[in-house]
């Protein structure tokens, strides 16, 4: 199941998607990922100003069986976390690409998320997973 | 090697469970959601398939005093149609297993015991048992267990058998939906509810019926994620995580399971008499963090930087909104109200020893 993928966001190959907004990048879960990990009851997230790297864990997702690490598709530094997950980290399970975002990026090199994957890819890439 | 299914494995896929491999067979983890899986067992009723549960039997004059000997509880003082919560244990005493141990008489008796370990504890069963032979009888079982608060009114709706006789950890036979079954007032998730074993060819049977008959109750199929998250509320041991070979039933808080006066005596009985004459080093708590995280199977629990202790089962409480964990930690650590750390990916995070089960109803 390919389930639901916007158009309008970049995917990295872990299941993490990427949204540019102006000089910023808005991060989280896809769909897909949260159908996966099932009950989201735990997010461990970085800290305003925390570099983060290309391809490099950022933080760690746990669901009611699993722990996952999260992978960060650019390089950048972190300006604003959702802290709302904290107490609430079901909203990820309930709107994954909304109120469940997870952090904002300011990317160090733009050019990077060329080299993301765009919704096709990624949809292409879940079908053959 | 391809996973074993139970009778009931088309009927899961129907529903579209998540199915997974759990020591070797092919058995559904959740259906729509873990969280809410709990929470209909906590307020009204779930189903569970326990098929992969195994059942050794001992039947024939002797049965009891042979199956008695074996297990740490004592069945000369339970009535027929009784069962008991017991332990299988080895020579030092730790666990082989838990198991329960039905009475149908003192000529027949019926040990089922864990999926994981059922050939382990029929072979032990084998070389220990002296009178009667145990006979496998776990391929002539299905097992459907019914729990949460509407459990004992949606399952008796469907049988004749009056229910309100049989009192919490007693068993009745007769038909439920027309399916001949054992009716036991058991679980594994601290509510009240029925364990229904029946023939496996007349399991599909049985489940539909009560999908059905359950749904003005609000009935949920319920997988192993939400039946791990209930036990772990109530600290319930399970086997591999929070008992085995290495701990004893005292060090795990299990010693009301084990008759120490008892005549004829019990495999391993003699190390627990002298462990309880001398005291346990080491006891299996129920903590809360304090600090943010969960607690998962395996993690440090340090004092002072120093690792004194091991997480063996641990979760985000559905119902208590807290992470839990279960825990070996040093006696003087045991009490009410100690803290130390569970080391959580490298960081080490508060927690507290509280009093359990950690949710009781309100």
């Amino acid at each position: 199941m390919a389930g639901n993928i916007p158009q309008n966001l970049k995917y990295t190959k872990e299941h993490e998607w990427a949204r540019i907004e102006g000089n910023r990048v808005v991060v989280g879960v896809t769909s897909h990922a949260q159908e996966a990990l099932g009950d989201v009851v735990y997010v461990e997230l970085p800290k305003v100003g925390a570099s983060l790297t290309a391809g490099k864990q950022f933080g760690v997702i746990e669901s009611t069986k699993a722990v996952s690490d999260l992978f960060s598709p650019l390089t950048g530094k972190v300006v604003k976390v959702n802290d709302a997950l904290t107490d609430s980290p079901q909203t990820i399970n309930s709107d994954p690409y909304g109120a469940g975002w997870i952090v904002e990026v300011e990317p160090s090199d733009t050019k990077e998320l060329a080299g993301l994957m765009d919704a096709s890819a990624y949809e292409n890439l879940l079908k053959n997973s | 090697m391809v996973a074993r299914r139970t009778p009931l494995n088309e009927a899961h896929r129907r529903l579209g469970a998540r199915m997974v491999d759990f020591v070797g067979w092919d058995m559904p983890v959740q259906y729509s959601s873990v969280i809410g899986e709990h929470e209909a067992v906590r307020t009204a009723v779930g189903l569970f398939d326990v098929s992969h549960m195994g059942e050794i039997e001992f039947s024939g004059p002797g049965a009891l005093e042979t199956a008695n000997k074996l297990i740490t509880n004592d069945l000369s003082k339970a009535a027929d149609g009784q069962a008991l919560y017991a332990g299988l244990l080895n020579d030092q005493g730790g666990f082989v297993d838990d198991v329960v141990a039905y009475r149908f008489s003192p000529e027949r008796i019926l040990i089922v015991v864990n999926a994981s370990n059922k050939d382990k504890d029929f072979a032990w069963m084998q070389a220990r048992a002296q009178g009667v032979k145990p006979v496998d009888r776990s391929d002539d079982f299905a097992q459907i267990a019914v729990q949460g608060p509407k459990a004992v009114g949606l399952v008796q709706r469907l049988t004749q058998a009056d229910l309100s006789k049989i009192g919490t950890y007693r068993f009745t036979e007769g038909q439920v939906a027309g399916v001949q079954c054992i009716i036991s007032r058991t679980g594994y998730t601290g509510e009240d509810g029925f364990e229904l074993y029946c023939a496996p060819g007349e399991a599909e049977k049985l489940w539909e019926a009560l999908l059905k008959e359950g749904q003005q109750d609000g009935v949920k199929p319920c997988g192993l994620g939400a039946r791990d998250s209930l036990r772990t509320e109530m600290k319930f041991s399970l086997y591999g995580n929070d008992i085995d070979d290495n701990h004893t039933p005292l060090e795990a808080g299990l010693g009301w399971i084990c008759k120490l006066d008892k005549q004829g005596g019990f495999i391993g009985q003699d190390v627990l008499v002298k462990q309880k004459a001398e005291g346990v080093k080491r006891k299996l708590v129920g903590f809360e963090l304090t600090g943010s995280g969960i607690p998962r199977h395996g993690y440090p629990i340090l004092k002072d930087g120093q690792r004194v202790g091991e997480v063996t089962s641990g979760t985000m409480g559905p119902m208590v909104k807290k992470p839990i964990g279960i825990g070996y930690v040093p006696t003087g650590l045991a009490a009410e109200g100690s803290t130390f750390d569970v080391e959580i990916r490298g960081r080490p995070v508060p927690a507290v020893v509280v009093k359990t089960p950690f949710w009781k109803k309100s």
